[in-house]
């Protein structure tokens, strides 16, 4: 039942994504990455490159990406649809029940509590890419990727668009990998 | 009506790269000053509700504008429009990636392009650091080396969190009663 694998990994994930995009890449990454085996980590960077360039959420355009790969149209529709629904559910009874809640001590202590845990999550997500398990899974492949990541890590520090650091890193990746290849061949 | 929100919602959906805090001001200027849905004073409270709120804030903002101004139908219709934009587009894309996969510039560029997407994910720590207390810190320091060496579910962690927070609130609660 590959749908309803789908559907629960994303319901998880959906449910689960406190702390923004960045945060929910860790939950992704565990739960599809490790745990589903559904994607190799060079496989997750292509995806969150992507999704950087195309509009859109990580978590939605990580949905439709892996429903697709794992079962066609239908598991896309499926995914996107799961981790949708505990933002729809939970939102509304928020709205319902906000004026309650937005003062009340002990929903602050809740989300004061998972703070330090979403920035830990952040930093796990980035350390899965950089230190992954077996070496044929690096991302980090030679000297030019060190200057890549430090670059766009300068790039990000001057607030430089992310969208442009990374079709800057692509042209960059064309030019020291592809070039010579062709170069040779002459 | 229903119409009207998904098409906003739909707009906001095409135009926000990134994610995220990217979009905040051009949902600001859809539902704010070009609709009128809600109230400057309440974008605030939208804002905070969004963010504790799990899931993908600009998600959250699309219910909680299309439920206030439609309840459920207008929930359904906002969130739609936010998603379909880029359900669409990614689709196409993973339709065509596996096409291209293996295209030696397509790979040459991803190549590059993966550890600058670490880069991307590592930038915002420093500041989301900013004035937390050493031990916090000391706390999600723990939590990224047990999550990546262990492989343990952020899930769990992340509910041992929201329980501690909820604990020490109740602390400090009764100890002002106390006094």
């Amino acid at each position: 039942m590959i749908y309803l694998q789908l559907f629960l990994s994303y319901l998880k994930i959906g449910f689960f994504g406190f702390g923004g995009g960045y945060a929910m890449l860790s939950l992704i990454q565990n739960e599809i990455v490790e745990q589903r085996g559904w994607l190799s980590p060079a496989e997750f960077a292509d995806i969150v490159a992507i999704s950087q360039i195309t509009p859109g959420p990580i978590a939605i355009n990580s949905a439709t990406y892996i429903g697709y790969s794992v079962a066609g149209f239908w598991g896309s529709v499926v995914a996107t649809a799961a981790v949708c629904l505990p933002a729809l559910t939970v939102m509304i009874l928020l709205t319902r029940f906000f004026l309650k809640l937005k003062d009340n001590r002990y929903m602050h202590g809740i989300i004061e509590g998972m703070k330090p845990v979403v920035i830990g999550m952040i930093v796990s997500a980035a350390l899965l890419l950089m230190f992954p398990k077996t070496d044929d899974e690096a991302n980090f492949v030679d000297m030019w990727s060190w200057v890549f990541f430090l670059g766009c890590l300068y790039g990000s520090y001057k607030k430089v668009n992310p969208i442009l650091l990374i079709v800057l890193s692509a042209s960059g990746g064309i030019f020291v990998y592809w070039l010579p290849k062709i170069m040779a061949g002459f | 009506m229903l119409f009207q929100l998904f098409w906003s919602f739909f707009k906001i959906g095409l135009f926000t790269f990134g994610g995220g805090y990217a979009m905040i001001p051009l949902i600001r200027r859809e539902v704010i000053e070009r609709k009128g849905w809600i109230a400057d004073a309440d974008f605030l409270d939208l804002l905070t509700v969004a963010q504790s709120a799990p899931g993908p804030i600009s998600l959250n903002t699309s219910v909680f504008v299309g439920y206030k101004m439609r309840g459920y139908a207008g929930a359904a219709a906002s969130i739609l429009g936010v998603v379909l934009p880029s359900f669409v587009i990614i689709l196409s894309v993973a339709v065509f990636f596996a096409e291209v996969r293996h295209n030696e510039v397509v790979d040459a560029a991803f190549k590059a392009m993966r550890p600058a997407v670490v880069a991307l994910i590592i930038a915002p720590i420093v500041g989301l650091t900013k004035g937390m207390r050493w031990w916090l810190i000391g706390i999600a320091a723990a939590v990224a080396l047990v999550v990546w060496g262990v492989g343990i579910s952020p899930v769990y962690l992340l509910v041992a969190g929201a329980v501690a927070g909820l604990a020490w609130s109740i602390f400090v609660a009764r100890k002002e009663v106390r006094r």
